[in-house]
C-alpha cells in the first residue's frame, strides 16, 4: 500500500494506458502543455508530444465529436470537459452521436472512448461551474456511466474504462483531487458494473457515490458510536447499475439510503429506489431515503452552497430519521 | 489542372449518377405506396456532387454523410438492396431496421454514418481525418453536408481546428439553398458560403455542383493538398433539391422569390445533361442504354428485396446498445 493523492491516481491511470496502448491518446482544453486544469495530466505532454496530447481549443461539442471519429476509426480517445456542467454545451454529441451510433448502426460500430469530466460543489464555483451530471448522462441509452470515490477507484476504474469498447463517462470529484488515499497497487482494473461494500453493516445500507462514499464512511464511524451499523456501499458505476449488490444488502438491513450530490428531481436516488422497490419492498422496515443536491441551482456563497450539497451531518440526519421508525 | 477523365471514369459517372436517380425515384414511389414507415430525405438534383467528390477519393477514405445521404452511399458503391431494405425498416438492411434513411451506415466502406442532426457529423469526419493522421495512414475524409449545417456551431469548431492542425480533411458544401423552407440567402449575409474558408486561412472553392466533371476536378484538387499534408479545403456545391426538404414536402415556398426557380434548376438536371454530353464526347448510345438496363434490374432486385425481407423480432429493439 503507499499514499496517492487522487488526481495523480487519474494521472497515472492515463500514462500506464497511453504507454501500454498507442491508440491511446487524449485531447482537451488546457491538458497538455499545462497538464490539465486540476493538473491529472502532469507530464503526460512531455512523455508522449503533441499528437497524443492534444490541448483544444475551446470547442466542447467539436471535441467530443471528433472523439467520437476518432473511437470509429481505430482510436480509443479521452476526452476531458474541464467542468461536467461543459456536457452540456456538447450534449448532441455525447447523447445523440456517441452513446448512439453503435445503435444506430445495426452494432457495426464501436466507439471505445471516454469523456472524462470533474463534478460537485464545494468549491464556491457557482451555478454553472459546481453540477453533477451523472443522473442526466444516466437519463440516456448507450453509455457507461462512472462515479469513482477513492484514488484506488478512478485509477482501476479509469483503466477499465479505457479498456472497454464502449463510451464511458468517468464522473470525477473535483473535492478529492488533492486528497491522499492508501492504493494496492496489486489491484489493476477495477470490474466495470461492480459496487464494493466499503463498511459492513446490519441496520442501515447506505449507498453512495463519488465523494459521497467517504462522508457516508465518516457518518457511518460516527453513527457506530451510537450503536447504529450503517453498511456502506461505494456504487462505483450507475451504468450498469450493480441491483444484486443493493438488494443483497437491503435484505440484511431492511433499509436504504441513498446519497448522490446530483439533483433530486429525477435523480440516482429517485431510479435505485424505484428500480428496486419491486424486489425490496417486503425486506423494508423504513420507507427509502435520499440525500441529493436539491432543485436549486448552486449557489455561489459558501454561507448558501454547503447547506445546500450533501454533507456527513445531513447523513447522520436522516439515518436517525429511518432508524428511528 | 486535373487531367482528364478517362473514358472509364466518364462511364463510371454516369453509372453512378444514374443508380442514384433510380434509387431515390423508387424511394419516393415507396413513400407515396405508404410501404415505408417515416421520411425520407431525397438527394434527387443533387446527384452530380456525391458522383465527383466520390470519385475523386480512394477505397479506404471516410465519409461523413448527413440526413439526405443516400447519394453518398450509392456513391461509394453501398449495397443498394440493404439500402432500401434499411429504409424499409427490415431485418435485412444495413442497421437491421435500427437507423432507417436517416442512419444508414456502412462501416466497410468508411461511411461513418449518415446524421439526422444537421452539421452533427462535421466533427465526426474531422475526428476520423485526426485518426488517419494519427495513424500516418494518408487517408482522408470527406464531410458532406448542406448549407444551413454551415450556421452550426460544429461547422466552425470543425474546420477551424482541421485548419489550425492540418488536418486531411475535406467538407463539401451541398448548398442547394434551403434549410427546410428557410432560403440560406435570408438568414446569411454571404453569398458564397466558401469564402468562409478565408477565416480559417485554408483554400475555398466554388463549384458548379450540377457539373459532375467540375465537381470532380476540384475535389481531385483538395484530395490532393488533404494527402499531401497541406491541410483541409471547402468546397461549395452550388445545387438544388429537386423536391421538397423530405418526401412529401411540395416545397412550394422555394417559388416566393422566383416563381421559376424550381422549373430553371431543373433544366439543368446533372443526369440529364451529363448523358447528352457523353454522347457527344462519343461514348456511344447503346453504352449509356446498357448502363441503364443493368442499373434498372438492379434497382428493381434491390427494391423486391427489401419488400419481401422481414421486420426485425421485436426483442431486437434491445440489441446493439452496448457491445460486450
Amino acid at each position: 500500500m503507499r499514499e496517492i493523492q487522487y488526481r495523480d491516481a487519474v494521472c497515472e491511470a492515463l500514462d500506464e494506458e497511453m504507454a501500454r496502448d498507442p491508440n491511446v491518446m487524449m485531447i482537451g482544453e488546457d491538458v497538455a502543455f499545462i497538464g490539465g486544469n486540476f493538473k491529472t495530466s502532469v507530464g503526460l505532454y512531455e512523455k508522449y508530444g503533441d499528437l497524443r496530447m492534444k490541448d483544444s481549443p475551446i470547442s466542447e461539442a467539436g471535441i467530443v465529436g471528433m472523439g467520437v471519429g476518432m473511437a470509429l476509426t481505430g482510436l480509443r480517445p479521452v476526452v476531458e470537459l474541464m467542468f461536467s456542467d461543459f456536457l452540456l454545451v456538447a450534449a448532441d454529441q455525447v447523447i445523440n452521436q456517441m452513446a448512439k451510433i453503435r445503435y444506430m448502426s445495426g452494432g457495426q460500430a464501436k466507439v471505445p472512448m471516454v469523456i472524462r469530466c470533474p463534478i460537485g460543489g464545494g468549491r464556491s464555483s457557482a451555478a454553472q461551474h459546481s453540477q453533477s451530471m451523472q443522473a442526466m448522462v444516466s437519463h440516456f441509452p448507450g453509455m457507461k456511466v462512472l462515479v469513482p470515490s477513492t484514488a484506488q477507484e478512478v485509477k482501476g476504474l479509469l483503466k477499465a474504462a479505457i479498456r472497454d469498447d464502449n463510451p464511458v463517462v468517468v464522473f470525477e470529484h473535483k473535492m478529492e483531487y488533492s486528497n491522499k488515499f492508501e492504493i494496492d497497487d496489486s489491484i489493476e482494473l477495477i470490474p466495470i458494473g461492480k459496487a464494493d461494500v466499503k463498511r459492513e453493516g446490519t441496520d442501515i445500507t447506505i449507498v453512495a457515490t463519488s465523494s459521497q462514499v467517504m462522508k457516508s464512511l465518516k457518518a457511518a464511524e460516527k453513527l457506530a458510536g451510537e450503536e447504529i451499523s450503517a453498511e456502506v456501499i461505494d456504487l462505483r458505476s450507475i451504468i450498469p447499475l450493480d441491483r444484486d449488490a443493493i438488494i443483497r444488502s437491503v435484505k440484511k438491513t431492511g433499509r436504504l439510503l441513498i446519497v448522490d450530490e446530483a439533483y433530486e428531481f429525477c435523480g440516482i436516488g429517485a431510479e435505485i429506489a424505484a428500480n428496486l422497490q419491486e424486489d425490496i419492498f417486503y425486506d423494508l422496515d423504513a420507507p427509502i431515503g435520499r440525500i441529493a443536491t436539491p432543485n436549486v441551482p448552486l449557489p455561489f456563497s459558501p454561507a448558501l452552497e454547503f447547506p445546500i450539497i450533501p454533507s456527513v451531518e445531513k447523513i447522520i440526519a436522516r439515518v436517525h430519521d429511518l432508524t428511528q421508525r | 489542372m486535373a487531367k482528364k477523365p478517362t473514358k472509364k471514369l466518364y462511364t463510371d459517372f454516369y453509372r453512378t449518377m444514374f443508380k442514384m436517380r433510380r434509387f431515390e425515384e423508387e424511394v419516393f414511389e415507396f413513400y407515396k405506396k405508404g410501404l415505408m414507415p417515416g421520411l425520407a430525405h431525397l438527394y434527387l438534383g443533387e446527384e452530380a456532387v456525391a458522383t465527383g467528390c466520390c470519385a475523386a477519393i480512394a477505397a479506404d477514405d471516410y465519409i461523413g454523410s448527413s440526413h439526405r445521404g443516400h447519394g453518398h452511399l450509392v456513391a461509394r458503391g453501398a449495397d443498394t438492396a440493404k439500402m432500401m431494405a434499411e429504409i424499409l425498416g427490415k431485418e435485412t438492411g444495413y442497421s437491421h431496421g435500427k437507423g432507417g434513411s436517416m442512419h444508414i451506415m456502412a462501416l466497410d466502406l468508411g461511411i461513418l454514418g449518415a446524421n439526422g442532426i444537421v452539421g452533427g457529423e462535421i466533427p465526426i469526419a474531422t475526428g476520423a481525418a485526426y485518426s488517419a493522421l494519427y495513424r500516418g495512414t494518408k487517408q482522408v475524409a470527406v464531410s458532406f453536408f448542406g448549407d444551413s449545417a454551415t450556421n452550426e456551431g460544429t461547422f466552425h469548431e470543425s474546420v477551424n481546428m482541421a485548419a489550425a492542425w492540418n488536418l486531411p480533411c475535406i467538407y463539401v458544401i451541398e448548398n442547394n439553398l434551403y434549410g427546410i423552407s428557410v432560403d440560406i440567402r435570408d438568414v446569411t449575409n454571404t453569398e458564397n458560403l466558401a469564402d468562409r474558408a478565408k477565416g480559417y486561412g485554408i483554400p475555398g472553392v466554388v463549384v458548379d455542383g450540377m457539373d459532375v466533371e467540375a465537381v470532380y476536378a476540384v475535389m481531385e484538387e483538395a484530395v490532393a493538398r488533404a494527402r499531401a499534408g497541406k491541410g483541409p479545403t471547402i468546397i461549395e456545391a452550388k445545387t438544388y433539391r429537386w423536391q421538397g426538404h423530405h418526401v412529401g414536402d411540395p416545397g412550394d415556398y422555394r417559388l416566393r422569390r422566383d416563381t421559376k426557380e424550381k422549373e430553371k434548376w431543373m433544366k439543368r438536371d446533372p443526369v440529364a445533361a451529363f448523358r447528352a454530353k457523353a454522347i457527344k464526347d462519343g461514348i456511344p448510345e447503346s453504352e449509356i442504354l446498357k448502363i441503364e438496363n443493368e442499373i434498372e434490374t438492379e434497382i428493381r432486385a434491390a427494391v423486391k428485396f427489401a419488400v419481401d425481407s422481414p421486420y426485425p423480432d421485436p426483442s431486437e429493439a434491445f440489441d446493439d446498445i452496448f457491445c460486450e
